[in-house]
């Protein structure tokens, strides 16, 4: 290091002076909406970035983070909602951001004001938008109805939904028949569906062995890891988890425990685990933000995240329209919100956001309550195409489920969750 | 507060001033322990960057690592995977290389490590080994 420069730099520390960038990010306000793993990495990452000189609202109606990932291990029965939480108050305390408890209901891109349920307005020079996604109920006739009667659930946020399937498998008698339907791709979380009928079948081989595990997935194929799913099925499994593919839901019936797909024919369940299409959250949506997939998706430019609808709103997570082979994933939301947050802290301060981005993802699945697979990849940015392409020859699959990738798997949760909040 | 990064920042701060962006790796030097003659870079890069990366860069390159190795690289509790904070670059770049070519043995980094380049690699490397444990 050049020791002038160091010199300098200390004594800019000592004297408590900063540079002309650090003089305009000084005061800068962003606001954050939703506290998943792309908003509360985000507000961390931003205060981090900036020598906690920009102001970060988080605008997240809970007290406490719950994680999608590991929840299907909840309806499996090995694990408790409880494991899977972790409080904001530490994002606070450490890191200086501010937590309203309260629901975004209105943006206003060009006065760059947030409008809170409970009245208050907060204005902002960024905006972090991580809104998560909508469950588009009527794409399947009868579930808006089955679901507000509380019959046929997703459970696809982790929450009170997540007990209340697992109550439903408890309730079940055994030779009952569980059925899962998978809209067609892109949906939350790409392994997931397949890791839940793992877990379903988990408890049941264990307490409710004469039980089926069906599977209608409106996909080609199992849509992640589909080697790994099939053979753990079939050989942890056998005779009890059932996939169809080419199954397209299109009505539900709670009263007669009825599926109806475009094809083929009706199918009787017991217990009905229905995922419809999924899309942008609303707050995005109204927003004017989902300018992508005849608006179920919103457009980023993905140097930087930053809407392509609205400037200075930068979405990240799962309601953005995706790049190649980028799975709406907790682990890609979190790093979503770290280019993000370090193009929002150049914005600020006067330079230019980097011009090479890069991500990670991993997406760990549990085929059993310890014996876990998974899926990575390392994606960079293109400035020549603009866009995240994989790194070829990086990332892959698991060769087989393995305990060692179980620990990895309860290490993984941690840390990401530390990273996010702590 | 830590001391390493507030300086990195600073130094980032001053990436708008006109100054040499060259002195931005080099700023990262002197709490790197080890030999000060970085290791010979190999051909092999996948896709070349310039050495002068303003710090934030590298902060946000390295926050790539954070999901498994924690924030700044510094491991939680227990953790079973390691942290990556004050460890030599020089041992860094060796261990990214191992899990390159196969050399080290391992469920997943072995993938995620071919997605960086050398030059990236050793960004890293000198970033990590400038935090506190």
């Amino acid at each position: 290091m050049d020791r002038r420069l160091f010199l300098q730099a200390s004594a800019a520390l000592a004297l408590g002076t900063s540079s002309i960038n650090a003089h305009a990010m000084r005061g800068a306000k962003v606001v954050v909406i939703g506290g998943g793993y792309g908003g509360a990495t985000a507000a961390k990452y931003i205060r981090l970035m900036s020598q906690q000189r920009i102001e970060v609202t988080l605008v997240e109606p809970e007290q406490s983070f719950v994680s999608c990932p590991l929840s299907n291990l909840v309806v499996g029965g090995s694990r408790t909602l409880a494991d899977l939480s972790r409080p904001y108050t530490s994002l606070t305390k450490q890191h200086g951001v501010t937590h309203a408890r309260d629901v975004a209901v209105a943006v206003d891109p060009v006065a760059r004001t947030v409008k809170l349920s409970g009245g208050s307005v907060l204005s902002y020079d960024k905006l972090v938008m991580s809104p998560g996604i909508d469950m588009n109920f009527s794409s399947v006739d009868g579930l808006t109805e089955a679901q507000q009667q509380g019959k046929i659930l997703q459970a696809w946020k982790a929450g009170p939904e997540t007990n209340a399937l697992r109550k439903q498998l408890e309730a079940m008698p055994d030779g009952g028949v569980y059925a899962l339907t998978i809209p067609e791709a892109p949906f939350r979380c790409p392994p997931g569906p397949y890791e839940r009928a793992c877990q379903v079948a988990f408890y049941f081989k264990r307490h409710k062995p004469k039980s089926k595990v069906l599977v209608f997935d409106a996909n080609q194929d199992v849509v992640s890891k589909p080697a790994l799913f099939k053979k753990a099925w079939a050989d942890r499994y056998p005779g009890m988890v059932e996939y169809h593919n080419q199954h397209k839901t299109v009505a539900v019936s709670a009263a007669d425990g009825l599926i109806k797909f475009d094809v083929h024919d009706s199918v009787k369940a017991d217990v009905i685990n229905a995922l419809p299409a999924m899309r942008a959250n609303k707050i995005a949506t109204q927003t004017g933000l989902a300018n992508m997939a005849n608006g179920r998706w919103c457009g980023v430019n993905y140097q930087t995240f930053e809407s392509t609808a609205a400037k200075d709103i930068f979405v990240i997570g799962d309601a953005i329209q995706v790049a190649q082979l980028m799975p709406k994933s907790g682990h890609m939301a979190n790093n979503h919100a770290k280019v993000a947050a370090a193009a929002i802290v150049a914005q600020l301060s006067g330079i230019e956001p980097n011009p090479q981005p890069m991500l990670t993802n991993t997406c760990y699945s549990f085929i059993d309550d310890r014996n876990v697979v998974h899926v990575a990849s390392v994606h960079e940015y293109l400035a020549t195409e603009r866009t995240f392409k994989v790194v070829q020859g990086a990332g892959g699959l698991s060769a087989e489920p393995s305990e060692l990738e179980g620990s990895y798997a309860n290490h993984w949760a941690r840390t990401i969750w530390a990273d996010m909040l702590e | 507060m830590r001391i390493h990064s507030v300086l990195l920042t600073l130094i980032a701060l001053q990436a708008i001033l006109p100054v040499s962006s060259a002195l931005a790796i080099d700023s990262i030097e002197p709490q790197r322990a080890g030999p000060s003659t970085p290791p010979p870079r190999t051909a092999v890069d996948i896709e070349p960057q310039p050495l002068s990366m303003p710090p934030l860069y590298v902060q946000s390159l390295a926050a790539t690592c954070a999901n498994c190795h924690g924030t700044e690289g510094r491991a939680v509790n227990g953790a079973t995977v390691p942290g990556l904070a004050g460890r030599s670059a020089d041992e860094l770049v060796a261990q990214m290389k191992a899990f390159r070519s196969g050399e080290r043995k391992a469920t997943i980094m072995h993938q995620i490590a071919k997605g960086f380049s050398d030059t990236q690699t050793q960004l890293l490397a000198d970033y990590f080994a400038a935090q506190k444990r």
